[in-house]
């Protein structure tokens, strides 16, 4: 207590001094990150935009309504039409086991469920390829029973598969971790079934985390280009999905084609950032 | 119940979708490589058009695009091609030998060893030629910047690095001074794209080099879409013959139950409409008076030599110059 009177009190413009930059600092730490922002975001977002746009907006339609073009759309939101819901359900499954229940090698499957993410998507596609390629693994049955897997869209739905399968997952173990079952172990006590638990307790708790995975989910889905290119073997208007589409235009020197097709997937990821932004929010709120 | 209506709808959804990619008509999976994307648009156009008169029948031909190289091994790991029209005969053959989907004969098969049109490979140079580049011993010099793609992906790279090499093996005498010449002249370049396409746009999008290795047909291809006097078109004295072979896949089009369909379509290939079309598209038809004369000046005059004359065979080439630990490998420091 003597101690506390005896010390000398900081004066104010010491303090402001010690606990703030000087001036110079944070305006060059801000002119660092806008800065950058605008070069590596904005420019090319603007340079997509612009090129999409440059013999017109009549060019542009005309490119997006090519039937190629038109069929690598579909393809694009089929595979997220398929691969979206799976992936909603394995992650809530995974997160499920890790969060509530024991067992051995559960540290080992926490870790696998980040696989996806750190290995290189060109590996992912060439493991679809060694298995179920015509000299893979499986080649020789699925001929015989004439099932085709690579080249051919249930190829691209299984390597969007694994390449989006962490984000649910991810988002949902470490809510679920600080949550703890106490409520559903409470409804239980109560009377509740499994099924009405996890509807009633489980899921209004996790939705905002659930659909901010979801999200990141589908932009993966739609965007990925790696490993479908990988395993697309690139039949015009039947196995190329939108990213790999651009990639085809730009060679073909279709730049309009090229641009209109990439400002899509652009639109798509600014519709994604919005939304992120307002289940953030909610995310917060709750 | 909610849950179960909405499950229900997600699948009638992807159901309308699936059933929008299917086609209940016979189609044809063309594989090709990378620069031929513009001359079979237009052929499938033509072929399509030919076969409803013919029979009434309305089919669809399907492409396919990339690396030589690529590509070939795409179709030995399962890509179900009907036929096949790429850059090299040894690309098929490895397809007849590794998967064996094809006789090891294919190229008996078809008129002219198989091989509808030709190419060769040309200089592409930046307006007025600035570096005075004529002929293949400029592309050693100090200071030129050439463009080419990798040999080890690329059909077309393995042919400008051959075209090279065969003509420093004649100036300079001998395997030793070929294989100098040869690394000097990957000395001077800067980056290795996979495929042809690629190192044109590397060259012509990007500004990169002096000089660009190109197949005639995507020198020409170039100049039309995007360089129109920005870039011209040099031939150097002598250059390598591009024999690019097509081959019905046996194993798929008897699986397809479309073998009459697809020797249609390579025979139509040969056909007046055909070869016109290869010329327009800027190929060496294997019938020339079958095409318009006026496309037919556009190709510069060059003495031409093929692999068997220089090289023996595509197998010996391959095995000496471009597998692992080959003369490429030795040569080439990134």
């Amino acid at each position: 207590m003597t101690t506390m009177t005896n010390t000398q009190p900081i004066s104010a413009p010491t303090l402001r001094h010690v606990l703030h930059d000087p001036v110079w600092v944070k305006w060059l730490l801000t002119a660092i990150a806008v800065g950058f922002i605008i070069l590596f975001l904005c420019l090319p977002l603007a340079i997509v935009i612009f090129e999409a746009c440059a013999k017109g907006w009549d060019a542009y339609w005309a490119a997006l309504s090519q039937p190629d073009a038109q069929a690598a759309l579909r393809l694009t939101l089929l595979t997220a039409l398929a691969t979206v819901p799976l992936n909603t359900v394995f992650g809530l499954c995974a997160a499920w086991a890790i969060t509530r229940f024991e067992f051995p090698g559960k540290s080992l499957l926490t870790t696998l469920i980040d696989l996806p993410f750190s290995v290189s998507p060109v590996i992912s596609g060439l493991i679809f390829v060694l298995m179920f390629g015509a000299q893979g693994w499986f080649g020789a049955w699925l001929s015989a029973h004439d099932i085709k897997i690579i080249f051919a869209v249930p190829g691209i739905m299984l390597a969007t598969l694994f390449i989006t399968f962490p984000f649910v997952a991810r988002e949902l173990i470490p809510l679920m971790q600080e949550m703890g079952s106490e409520e559903e172990e409470a409804a239980l006590s109560l009377g509740a079934s499994g099924w009405q638990t996890f509807i009633q307790i489980t899921l209004p708790n996790i939705k905002w985390a659930l659909l901010y995975g979801v999200l990141l989910c589908n932009a993966r889905a739609m965007g990925e280009f790696g490993a479908v290119s990988v395993v697309s073997g690139h039949i015009r208007g039947l196995t190329n999905t939108l990213p790999l589409h651009v990639e085809v235009s730009y060679n073909e020197y279709d730049f309009v084609g090229a641009f209109a097709s990439a400002s899509i997937l652009a639109g798509l990821a600014i519709v994604t950032l919005i939304l992120k932004s307002v289940l953030e929010w909610k995310q917060g709120k709750h | 119940m909610k849950v179960k209506t909405s499950i229900t709808a997600g699948f009638f959804v992807i159901g309308l979708l699936v059933s929008g990619l299917a086609l209940a008509d016979r189609t044809l999976l063309n594989v090709s490589y990378d620069p031929t994307r513009e001359l079979y648009q237009d052929f499938n156009k033509a072929f399509t058009t030919y076969w409803k008169d013919k029979t009434g029948e309305t089919v669809t031909v399907q492409q396919s695009h990339g690396g030589a190289g690529k590509q070939a091994r795409a179709v030995i790991d399962g890509l179900d091609a009907d036929v096949l029209t790429l850059a090299i005969t040894y690309d098929i053959d490895k397809i007849a030998d590794k998967a064996k989907l094809l006789p090891k004969d294919w190229q008996s098969r078809l008129p002219n060893n198989s091989i509808p049109y030709t190419s060769t490979i040309v200089f592409l140079v930046r307006k007025d030629n600035p570096k005075g580049i004529k002929d293949w011993d400029d592309l050693v010099k100090e200071g030129v910047s050439v463009i080419t793609p990798n040999p080890k992906t690329s059909g077309g790279a393995r042919y400008n690095y051959l075209a090279a090499w065969a003509f420093a093996e004649k100036k300079y005498g001998g395997k030793d001074a070929a294989k100098e010449f040869i690394k000097k002249l990957y000395k001077n370049v800067p980056v290795l794209d996979s495929g042809a396409r690629g190192a044109t746009t590397t060259f012509l999008q990007r500004g990169i080099g002096d000089v660009l290795l190109a197949w005639e047909n995507e020198a020409f291809l170039a100049i039309k879409e995007l360089g129109e006097g920005q870039v011209e078109i040099i031939a150097p004295p002598s250059s390598i013959l591009a024999e690019t072979p097509v081959a019905v896949v046996d194993t798929v089009v008897n699986k397809h139950g479309t073998k009459d369909l697809a020797e249609a379509y390579l025979n139509y290939l040969y056909t007046p409409v055909g070869q016109k079309l290869a010329a327009k598209h800027y190929y060496r038809p294997s019938e020339p008076k079958y095409a318009d004369a006026a496309d037919l000046a556009r190709f510069p005059k060059l003495e031409l030599f093929t692999i068997k004359d220089k090289f023996g065979s595509w197998d010996a080439v391959q095995k000496e110059h471009f597998d692992d630990n080959g003369v490429f490998d030795q040569i080439y420091v990134p």
